[in-house]
């Protein structure tokens, strides 16, 4: 589920990678074996697998995503997000990740739960609503649709855009420690006034 | 699917073996034959064959002709052939009766070389591990070490379950289709059913009925009726025949008012004249006692530790006999051990005959992931 436009940068191997994925891949340990919910045609994971040599294995509901990825090469799941994830163990995969697919979850803390239940480690990353181009679209009374958000309000499939502070708080009230967190806009790093200046979130969560 | 893509005209061969195989009940079959097919040819390492694993009524006839004229081609036709999902440019395929079978292997209406008289009832109750374990056999005489894959929908998803199991080293690669690791108890209780329809036939003579000139024609027939319910989904039943009355209007009668009960009675007919009911009740005992996680304390994680194929798990969304859910079991089986898995859920109407029809999604999957076994 790819809900967002994505620059990508130039790899040393001249592979374009998007620089969302070159963050997360510096989240994931070598040889870790990963669980990436909405895995899409299995970019990430083909990544993660070519830089890390992960085990990984992807959970994807769209029947064509779900098609490519198999070509890619990727070990994919066709399953429903919203019903949780019963079909795995607990703590049985170093790393589960949710990238930029939180916002269209109905069961939003369902799914940060059981991420948590079945992986160490954590890695969710989703559109900043309070980035100031947002901001601004609402301040001049309309809902915000751009590169990032590309849907009019009627036809979206984001359900629960929030923001960064939003989401800090949210890992605060369910006992959620937030190992680290990179914001991002266009590719590159954000470290002055996230909330505002960042159009990308990236968290690495872990349970307290 | 065109003609043109067919495996063409084929033939049976039979293979025979004189040493004794042992059975999961204690029994011995000191000889057994095993009637099969093949299609494509064997490459010269012998690294692409692929088992076809049949289900409930099916055979060895998996794809092609017999001859011209025959009305229908093999049960799996639709997949297997030169350009179709199971290339047989590609592949070596074998199609095999099952032991117990009523189409060429040994089976209760074979004769028995030890009486001269045919098995009928003596023939042993098999199971899903007795047939792999022949299918095995068979293996060994076509001269191939490891089998490139083994596939199977429902009863057949469950022998190439098994066969990772049993064998894991002799197997690349499992294809279990609209399967589930064991019956449930509303799965078996349908069986039961069928079972009895067969067995209070009068005409059933314990299992003896070629003796008596007979064929316990009414029980197989109801138990074929039973199942055709099973197999799809209601939707698919609404949508085929709904409430259409068979001749416009009602007669208060009993006999055949609507379209539906023309169907079952056309199945339950065409079934009881060419399927042996000793076979049908060793078929649905296979079924019963299949479960692999049993000697495991239910585990089925423990089962599979020392599987080394890699899956495609296939279900479909209809399917309640074997449903989706029974899929994922095996699927997380799978993943406990850090076995290559893919699983699809295909949307489909059909319910459990969904696995026999050319769903384009459903064959692209298969296409896709026999394409990338390396032979």
């Amino acid at each position: 589920m790819s809900l967002m436009n994505h620059p990508t940068t130039t790899m040393k191997d001249n592979t374009a990678i998007r620089p969302d994925f070159a963050l997360i891949s510096q989240w994931v340990k070598p040889q870790a074996k990963v669980l990436d919910l909405g895995c899409g045609d299995g970019e990430l994971l083909t990544h993660l697998h070519r830089q890390h040599d992960i085990r990984g294995y992807g959970v994807e509901k769209d029947d064509q995503n779900w098609l490519t990825a198999m070509e890619n090469g990727v070990d994919v799941l066709q399953m429903d997000l919203e019903v949780g994830l019963s079909g795995f163990e607990d703590q049985s995969f170093d790393t589960v990740i949710l990238s930029q697919t939180l916002q269209a979850m109905h069961n939003t803390e369902g799914i940060v739960k059981e991420m948590l239940r079945v992986g160490r480690e954590a890695i969710v990353t989703f559109p900043n609503f309070g980035y100031w181009r947002n901001r601004t679209q609402i301040l001049l009374g309309q809902m915000p649709v751009s590169k990032t958000l590309p849907y009019e309000w009627y036809n979206t499939p984001n359900v629960h855009l929030c923001t960064i502070h939003d989401f800090d708080a949210f890992c605060q009230n369910h006992d959620i420690e937030v190992i680290e967190r990179k914001v991002i806009t266009e590719g590159n790093m954000v470290n002055f006034m996230p909330n505002l200046l960042g159009n990308l979130a990236m968290y690495r969560l872990h349970k307290k | 699917m065109s003609e043109n893509n067919s495996v063409g005209l084929v033939a049976p061969q039979s293979a025979h073996f004189d040493t004794p195989l042992a059975l999961k009940s204690g029994d011995v079959l000191p000889q057994f034959h095993l009637t099969y097919e093949t299609y494509g040819e064997l490459n010269a390492d012998r690294s692409n064959a692929v088992l076809v694993c049949h289900a409930l009524s099916g055979n060895h006839h998996v794809a092609g002709k017999y001859k011209e004229t025959d009305k229908s081609a093999g049960w799996w036709d639709n997949l297997v052939g030169p350009g179709r999902p199971l290339d047989t440019n590609k592949f070596f395929v074998i199609g095999v009766n099952n032991l117990g079978g009523c189409h060429g292997s040994s089976g209760p209406s074979n004769t028995n070389p030890a009486t001269d008289r045919p098995y009928s009832a003596t023939f042993p109750v098999v199971t899903v591990e007795d047939w792999v374990n022949s299918q095995a056999r068979l293996m060994d005489y076509l001269g191939i070490e490891q089998l490139a894959a083994v596939i199977g929908g429902s009863l057949g998803g469950m022998q190439a379950l098994q066969w990772s199991i049993a064998f894991p080293d002799r197997i690349r690669y499992a294809l279990v289709i609209a399967s589930a690791p064991n019956l449930t108890a509303q799965n078996m209780a349908f069986n039961e059913v069928a079972r009895q329809a067969i067995i209070t036939d009068p005409e059933f003579h314990a299992g003896d009925y070629y003796n008596h000139g007979v064929v316990p024609r009414r029980g197989l027939r109801i138990a074929r009726m039973l199942g055709h319910i099973t197999y799809l989904s209601d939707d698919v039943m609404g949508a085929k025949f709904g409430r259409k009355l068979r001749d416009g209007n009602i007669k208060y009668s009993f006999d055949v008012e609507f379209e539906m009960e023309s169907y079952l009675r056309y199945q339950g007919d065409k079934f009881a004249g060419e399927f042996d009911a000793n076979t049908y009740l060793r078929m649905t005992r296979a079924l019963d006692y299949f479960d692999p996680a049993l000697p495991h304390g239910g585990n089925l994680s423990a089962a599979l530790a020392h599987v080394k194929a890699k899956f495609l798990v296939v279900s479909f969304t209809s399917d309640w006999r074997f449903s989706p859910a029974r899929s994922k079991e095996i699927v997380k089986a799978l993943l406990d051990n850090e076995i290559s898995v893919r699983y699809a859920e295909v949307t489909a109407a059909h319910g459990h005959d969904a696995f026999l029809m050319p769903d384009p999604h459903y064959h692209a999957i298969m296409r896709s992931y026999l394409a990338k076994i390396k032979v």
